[in-house]
């Protein structure tokens, strides 16, 4: 009889700093109180701030500790389990004590009773155990949609819903499918979920994998149902080998409750998921050089159109979609379109997960809803400025996204105001950076990023990173001339028109803005 | 004689750089290695067999056969073409695009530091240094006593607790150069016993 579970973070941060060295602590001593028959424990994926890890958390209660070293470990054991004492002194603070994601979420602001959609498992249930999934509405959308509901209604629900690709460029989801829907019944689909995450400070994607494993799995076999398409693929990256993992175990899992594989439910509807794993190169993010590369190919980028939704992964219609745009997929199907469309914002329905980093308290992932502000988040969630410093830009959407000055802190973040203000959501990088930090240096940074991974196809965007990276080298030296930040900036502006796909036009991104709200900065470095 | 402008003075002429006979003695070190036909058959032929010699698998293939062999020999590119049916070109063309295939021998511990921004602004620059210092080679190259590479990676995903690098498998973060020096000096020491250091600290 099962009274207590006990999780430990079990993703690679946790792991490096000793969380398995604890959770051995911690079986250990239950055996040695007798109690291994009577809590339950098990690794879970991470949700909160990563300086309280390993984390530890004690169900039913909920009591979240963290730090816990394996000695730390021992004596919750002792203490809690077994003389049924919460050991106070180990608890992680106040605002981390409500487990997840809820760490980050503001007590008694307007913001509470946000909405986590995506998150709402992760940090809470065993990423290895498909029972947890279960026994929190999982899989009870694909048993409705796959019982009461046709394809179309399927698809026409997530069009209602109004959701967004997450992968950065926000094109509606239920427009997609219905591209992919609407191909000739005799040509096969697929379904693509595309967890290739390499956009430098985003890391959503990995933690969703790690933490929920099966939203994703399910949500990608609703999508199958919704389009046709009886076969699956996720491309994830090749550095992510624990997220790898933790996809195959789910999809075992699954295959044997025939979530998963032939006759689903005994509905008649087949559905397959593979895993692939990448090799190293951030082009492959780009859903064309994604299927290249799964193709076995060099993951060179192809010319659209036609697009994928016509001619994709072996030349037939396919859906290629973000991690956390599936995650959606399940929870719509469950509650309907009109209680999505009642969170976020009118043209931009639902939440959004940001990975939170540089000079904030607090850093990490959250999930708020759209058009929350930079300010709140930052003020809310974030903690605050680190150390009381002014804020002068972030960066929002990873190497690709574009650099938001103080003037843009109230915009409300969804992706149409966003690009109204000529800036952009990107995949949910927010790179928020203090008064000291030096934008021409910064340039530098993300310019070196592009050089480094342009995959040298087109020459707008091979040659042009390499001297738009000269160029800003120069002028972060203090030996550039005016003539040649007249000659950057007349670069940037070619490279982004003229490359062949979406790495080229976004590289110049960063200088562009930069130089829009920050332009004095760079003339200050210049020699004459 | 005199120079105008940002000219710098000539510096005078240091000699022979006595490190080039070690460069040279290495290299042919290197190049008399031979490679082991058996051991490149063996590998090669298992993983093409477990992925059917197909060809969307070939990024699998390579990635694999790499990380049983550590890098990838001409020998290995031509067994897999010979079992695909593509021509060596095309393999070569694959293997040399992504980041964790490898055409050159690598040290015995690879250490990949990441050099995006957010790992950059939170102090990248001097651990980089540190590194660079420490391991007495610049990014991109292999130690003389092959024990060690330095590359860097693209965002690992890591970056609440940057600067990260990677050991091998393990990420390392929030990193210093104190600690940068730290880390190294425990894989030695683990080498020096044969054994496989615990990682800990993060």
């Amino acid at each position: 009889m099962i009274r207590s579970s006990v999780l430990v973070s079990g993703d690679p941060l946790s792991l490096s700093r000793g969380a398995e060295a604890t959770k051995l602590a911690i079986e250990a001593e239950l055996s040695f109180y007798g109690l291994e028959d009577e809590v339950q424990v098990g690794y879970t994926g991470r949700a909160s701030r990563t300086d309280m890890l390993p984390l530890v958390v004690v169900y039913p209660e909920g009591t979240v500790y963290g730090p816990v070293s394996p000695e730390a470990g021992a004596e919750i054991v002792g203490e809690h389990l077994y003389k049924g004492r919460p050991v106070e002194h180990l608890q992680a603070p106040g605002e981390v004590a409500t487990a997840g994601i809820e760490a980050l979420g503001p007590e008694g602001s307007a913001l509470t009773g946000q909405k986590r959609v995506v998150l709402r498992r992760a940090g809470s249930i065993d990423p290895y155990s498909i029972e947890d999934y279960i026994a929190e509405d999982g899989y009870f959308a694909l048993g409705q949609a796959l019982g009461e509901m046709t394809p179309e209604g399927v698809l026409e629900t997530i069009r209602d819903s109004g959701l967004q690709g997450r992968g950065g460029a926000g094109f509606p989801t239920g427009l997609k499918w219905s591209f992919v829907a609407q191909q000739s019944a005799e040509k096969t689909r697929y379904i693509i979920c595309n967890a290739d995450e390499s956009e430098p400070g985003t890391f959503k994607d990995r933690l969703i994998v790690e933490g929920d494993p099966h939203a994703v799995l399910e949500g990608m076999t609703l999508a199958g149902y919704a389009v046709g398409a009886d076969e699956g693929w996720i491309y994830i990256r090749g550095e992510y080998a624990m997220a790898r993992d933790i996809l195959e175990r789910a999809i075992s899992q699954a295959e044997e409750l025939n979530l998963l594989g032939d006759d689903i439910f005994g509905s008649g509807f087949s559905f397959h998921i593979h895993v692939h794993a990448g090799a190293g190169a951030y082009i492959c993010g780009e859903e064309t050089a994604l299927l290249e590369s799964l193709e076995g190919k060099r993951g060179v980028p192809r010319i659209r159109p036609p697009y994928p939704t016509v001619r994709g992964f072996r030349g037939q219609p396919t859906v290629v979609n973000n991690v956390e745009t599936l995650a959606n997929v399940a929870p719509i199907i469950l509650n309907g379109p009109e209680w999505f469309r009642a969170i976020g914002t009118g043209r931009s329905p639902g939440t959004k997960v940001y990975s939170m980093l540089g000079d904030v308290n607090a850093a990490g992932l959250i999930e708020a809803p759209m058009g929350t502000t930079l300010r709140e988040i930052i003020d809310i969630y974030g903690g605050g400025m680190k150390g009381g410093k002014a804020f002068k830009a972030a960066q929002t959407g990873g190497a690709s996204g574009t650099i938001i000055p103080s003037e843009l802190l109230d915009v409300p973040m969804d992706f149409t105001s966003m690009r109204e203000n000529g800036v952009g959501l990107g995949s949910g990088a927010l790179l928020i950076c203090d008064e000291d930090t030096d934008i021409v240096d910064l340039a530098y940074v993300l310019m070196r990023f592009f050089e480094n991974e342009s995959c040298g196809k087109c020459t707008p965007c091979r040659v042009g990173t390499a001297q738009m990276l000269e160029a800003l080298d120069r002028l972060r030296r203090g030996m550039a001339r005016r003539a040649d930040l007249e000659r950057l900036e007349e670069i940037a502006a070619y490279v982004e028109v003229s490359s062949f796909c979406g790495l080229g036009q976004a590289a110049p991104v960063p200088i562009l803005t930069g130089l829009r709200y920050f332009r004095e900065e760079f003339e200050s470095r210049l020699r004459d | 004689m005199q120079y105008e402008g940002d000219l710098e003075t000539a510096a005078p002429d240091p000699g022979i750089d006595p490190s080039i006979f070690r460069f040279i003695a290495f290299s042919l070190s290197r190049l008399s290695k031979g490679v082991r036909m058996e051991e490149v058959l063996a590998v090669t032929d298992r993983v093409v067999d477990a992925h059917k010699a197909d060809r969307e698998a070939l990024v699998e293939i390579l990635r694999e056969v790499n990380d049983e062999s550590g890098h990838l020999t001409r020998e290995h590119l031509r067994r897999i073409a010979e079992h695909t049916n593509l021509p060596l070109s095309e393999i070569y063309s694959v293997a040399s695009f992504y980041s964790l295939i490898s055409l050159e021998p690598l040290g015995r511990h690879v250490i990949r530091f990441c050099q995006d921004a957010p790992c950059h602004i939170a102090g990248g620059r001097e651990v980089w240094e540190a590194l660079e210092q420490e391991l007495g080679i610049p990014f991109g190259e292999t130690t003389f006593d092959e024990q060690w590479s330095l590359l860097t990676t693209s965002c690992i995903g890591a970056c609440a607790v940057g600067p990260v690098m990677m050991v091998d498998g393990d990420i390392y973060g929030n990193l210093t150069p104190e600690k940068v020096r730290e880390i190294i000096t425990r894989y030695r020491e683990a080498d020096a016993q044969d054994v496989t250091p615990a990682p800990q600290g993060g």
